[in-house]
């Protein structure tokens, strides 16, 4: 398999990956927007949602109003903003056709028809009624994709290549949600649990779609180190840290044993992220959440890059 | 009920009709099939029609028209009645084809040895040593079982009932097979009826005959299974869906320029195992841009020292560099000399009548009669550059005329065919209809330890009423062509 080709498929999945997060994000926006704040009017959340999504700086930048629909048009469908919905999935789609040899037909499909659908969207006509409908189906479409990938992509270099990708982007979404709404939940001076804290809970949940998954694996309310045990630690939650690692380390070691080389990476996987299968939360928490979230963003960025170089993307 | 736009007699002035013969009755090859479109209705037709764009388009079998920044991908309109060759029809432009292009290999070794063409009179020397198509640098080489095209689309037109001309040769990097194998997979999906009431020989076993080709033609020094690649000149080429598409076919790698580096005297790909050996090398970049170091020094799209690798018998490049000599629109017209000198036999399938403006009568005749015939420029392809007398306007003859009369050797003219019609879906007031449309064939030779023909090939149609051009970078569309079995 090319160098090349083992990088699009990469950066294919990663962006597809994307797509999904900030659709996701998008999401939580909007529902935010529709709440009534305790100060009065209703919440707006919009810059926090620009922020996890990695879009505040570039938003900021081009001095665009921190309003609904500017927050909405540049998530969504501005081409400058390399992380919008609109960028990502054409970065995908072209990835993707460079390499058409390497992906499956139904892949393609899938790409193709996402990318042709929502290029000839008018962003002007997604107004707030139409929105939670665009949303639901990027979702959908990211699921068609991961569906097509998973159900006809022979498992070889390529289909490891293209879980990484994924799986990368993934564990970096996460931790950046987290990173960004932390301080929610460390304990507060006054140990109360007010409908604000409990909201920006459930916000954090939602952003990685897992606010019902709790529900049904601790079987409890809303508590805040529970949050950050299942985001962070445990396997069972499929946009964790721990998931999203241990499939980056499994299709890094079925890359060693394909291509007889890289062993470095799965060294430095073992090495920064192994250590979340025997984590205690209380630990992460008594030591500091924002600097383990930042060593990891750290960590993620690093492994990426020497796969990279190991796999010659260049 | 499909309205006919008084199909057959007199629509087309004096065309043949392959559907339907002179007293309107369907042809032998047909007859099946014009009994299923009568008992089409209009509605069904535009659903299919409308099945087949969304296919397409999700399947991105799109081209790039050079020159429209707006449309970069645009589909070719894909017309859903096939056109049906008899089995007989068949057999013969099989034969007349394999003949020319066994022909044309043997001209290009000559040309690039002893010569001995031009010494026996039958072609003249500045013929070959003027021309821009003609590489000296190919001198003296003996290029694996000493094929230069393995990979050929010959252009063929029909005038009558066995009138089969060839058009143009293309032997350098001829595209649209990809549309071919498409086409029939569309028409499976869209009619399986028809298939089960026709025995239409299949096409299938294409990339598989176009790995074998690859594989017979591997360097002598390569031992054991070759390493085949396809080189593209990326995303942005107007057949880079083709590329791509025969290279998935055929499982091997689509590479560019930047994938490939030359390293200890062998072609290598940059894989993510570090480089691997490439053996045969079908590129899809034209001779001038293949290798920077020998050819035109811009080129960002092949590989410094490619062809010294050539020529050291390293690699294999597919079609060998310097084909261009053969399918240039001047040495066309001697084709049938060609075909004579080599095989002495006579030419099975028959050249258009040409005249050459290089030749000082024969140009004098051709400005003359400008407004009856289609000139065309020997370097030109795809449909541009060319003028078709009958549809231009007296503006256009008189700039048209300057410019031969400026530049004689640079043109060549032929008397305008009146190339077949098929039935083919067309717009008809408000509903739907089936009209006559002018149609050539494009069949797709493979020639390697043997030579390869595919049953059919091509079709592409000029969907404009009464247009003679098809060529898709014009407005034309495509269609499935049928060999049916005995």
């Amino acid at each position: 398999m090319l160098g090349r080709t083992a990088a699009s498929l990469f950066w294919m999945s990663r962006y597809m990956e994307r797509a999904e997060n900030v659709a996701r994000l998008t999401e939580v926006g909007y529902r935010s927007a529709l709440t009534p704040d305790s100060g009065g009017g209703h919440r707006g959340d919009w810059q926090s949602v620009l922020q996890a999504a990695g879009c505040l700086k570039g938003f900021e930048a081009r001095g665009f109003p921190l309003t609904a629909d500017a927050a909405r048009n540049y998530l969504l469908f501005d081409r400058e903003n390399s992380s919008s919905v609109m960028s990502c999935i054409e970065i995908a789609r072209n990835n993707a056709r460079s390499v058409r040899t390497a992906v499956t037909r139904e892949m393609w499909e899938a790409l193709n028809s996402t990318w042709n659908e929502f290029a000839a969207l008018a962003p002007g006509a997604v107004g707030p009624a139409r929105l939670p409908e665009i949303l639901d189906w990027i979702r959908q479409r990211t699921a068609l994709f991961r569906g097509a990938t998973i159900g006809t992509l022979l498992r070889d270099e390529g289909y490891h290549f293209s879980q990484i990708g994924a799986y990368l982007e993934r564990a970096d979404n996460t931790a950046r949600i987290l990173k960004m709404r932390y301080s929610v939940l460390l304990p507060n001076s006054s140990g109360e649990i007010n409908d604000r804290s409990a909201y920006q809970w459930e916000t954090i949940l939602r952003s990685v779609s897992a606010h019902r998954s709790y529900r049904h694996f601790y079987q409890e309310s809303y508590r805040p180190h529970h949050i950050a045990e299942f985001l962070v630690l445990r396997q069972e939650m499929p946009r964790s840290l721990r998931h999203c690692c241990d499939l980056i380390c499994e299709s890094l070691r079925h890359l060693v044993a394909l291509t007889e080389g890289g062993e470095s990476c799965v060294t430095f996987a073992d090495q920064r992220f192994g250590g979340l299968c025997n984590m205690k939360v209380e630990h992460i928490m008594t030591s500091g959440l924002g600097a383990f979230l930042d060593g990891f963003i750290n960590d993620t960025g690093e492994l990426a890059t020497a796969i990279g170089a190991e796999f010659h993307f260049l | 009920m499909l309205r006919k736009e008084a199909y057959a007699v007199g629509a087309s002035a004096n065309a043949f009709d392959e559907m339907l013969d002179a007293d309107g009755k369907p042809r032998a090859p047909y007859r099946a099939l014009a009994a299923w479109l009568a008992a089409q209705n209009g509605s069904d037709i535009r659903q299919k029609q409308q099945e087949a764009d969304t296919m397409f388009r999700r399947l991105g079998i799109t081209f790039a028209v050079y020159g429209d920044a707006a449309a970069s991908e645009r589909l070719i309109p894909f017309d859903m009645i096939p056109r049906v060759l008899a089995a007989a029809e068949w057999r013969f432009l099989e034969r007349g084809i394999q003949q020319r292009v066994r022909a044309l290999n043997a001209f290009l070794y000559d040309i690039y040895h002893q010569q001995e063409i031009i010494r026996a009179g039958v072609v003249p020397a500045e013929m070959i040593a003027g021309n821009a198509a003609f590489l000296p640098e190919m001198m003296g080489f003996d290029p694996p079982r000493n094929i230069y095209a393995h990979i050929i689309g010959t252009d063929i037109v029909r005038t009558g009932d066995g009138g089969f001309f060839v058009l143009e040769d293309n032997l350098r990097t001829p595209s649209g097979v990809s549309y071919m194998l498409e086409n029939r997979g569309a028409m499976m999906r869209l009619f399986p009826e028809l298939f089960a009431g026709h025995l239409v020989a299949p096409i299938e076993q294409y990339p598989d005959m176009l790995r074998q080709t690859l594989e017979s033609v591997a360097p002598a020094d390569c031992d054991g299974a070759p390493t085949l690649a396809v080189l593209t000149p990326g995303t942005f080429n107007s057949a880079y869906f083709e590329h791509a598409f025969l290279a998935d076919q055929m499982g091997v790698e689509l590479v560019t320029g930047s994938d490939l580096m030359i390293e200890d005297g062998a072609l290598y790909m940059r894989t993510i195992r570090g480089r691997e050996r490439v053996h045969v090398l079908y590129r899809r970049i034209d001779d001038a841009f293949i290798d920077p170091l020998n050819f035109n020094p811009d080129s960002m799209l092949g590989v410094p020292g490619l062809f010294d690798l050539y020529r050291a018998g390293k690699v294999t490049l597919v079609n060998a560099p310097g084909t261009g000599i053969a399918d240039d629109k001047a040495i066309y017209a001697y084709v049938p000399e060609i075909i004579q000198f080599y095989t002495g036999e006579k030419p099975i399938l028959n050249n258009v009548p040409t005249m050459r403006c290089a030749v000082p009568e024969e140009c004098a005749q051709v400005l003359a009669n400008l407004q009856d015939l289609v000139v065309k420029e020997v370097h030109g392809s795809g449909g541009y550059g060319m003028l078709i007398g009958p549809h231009a306007s007296k503006m256009e003859l008189r700039r048209f005329a300057a410019r031969i009369a400026a530049n004689p050797g640079n043109y060549i003219a032929q008397p305008t065919l009146a190339l077949s019609t098929c039935p083919a879906f067309v717009a008809s007031g408000t509903g739907l209809g089936i009209g006559p449309r002018h149609v050539d064939l494009r069949p797709f030779v493979l020639v390697g330890d043997r030579i390869r023909v595919t049953p059919g090939g091509l079709t592409r149609v000029a969907l404009k009423k009464g247009s003679l051009v098809v060529n898709s970078s014009q407005g034309g569309g495509t269609k499935d062509t049928w060999v049916l079995e005995d």
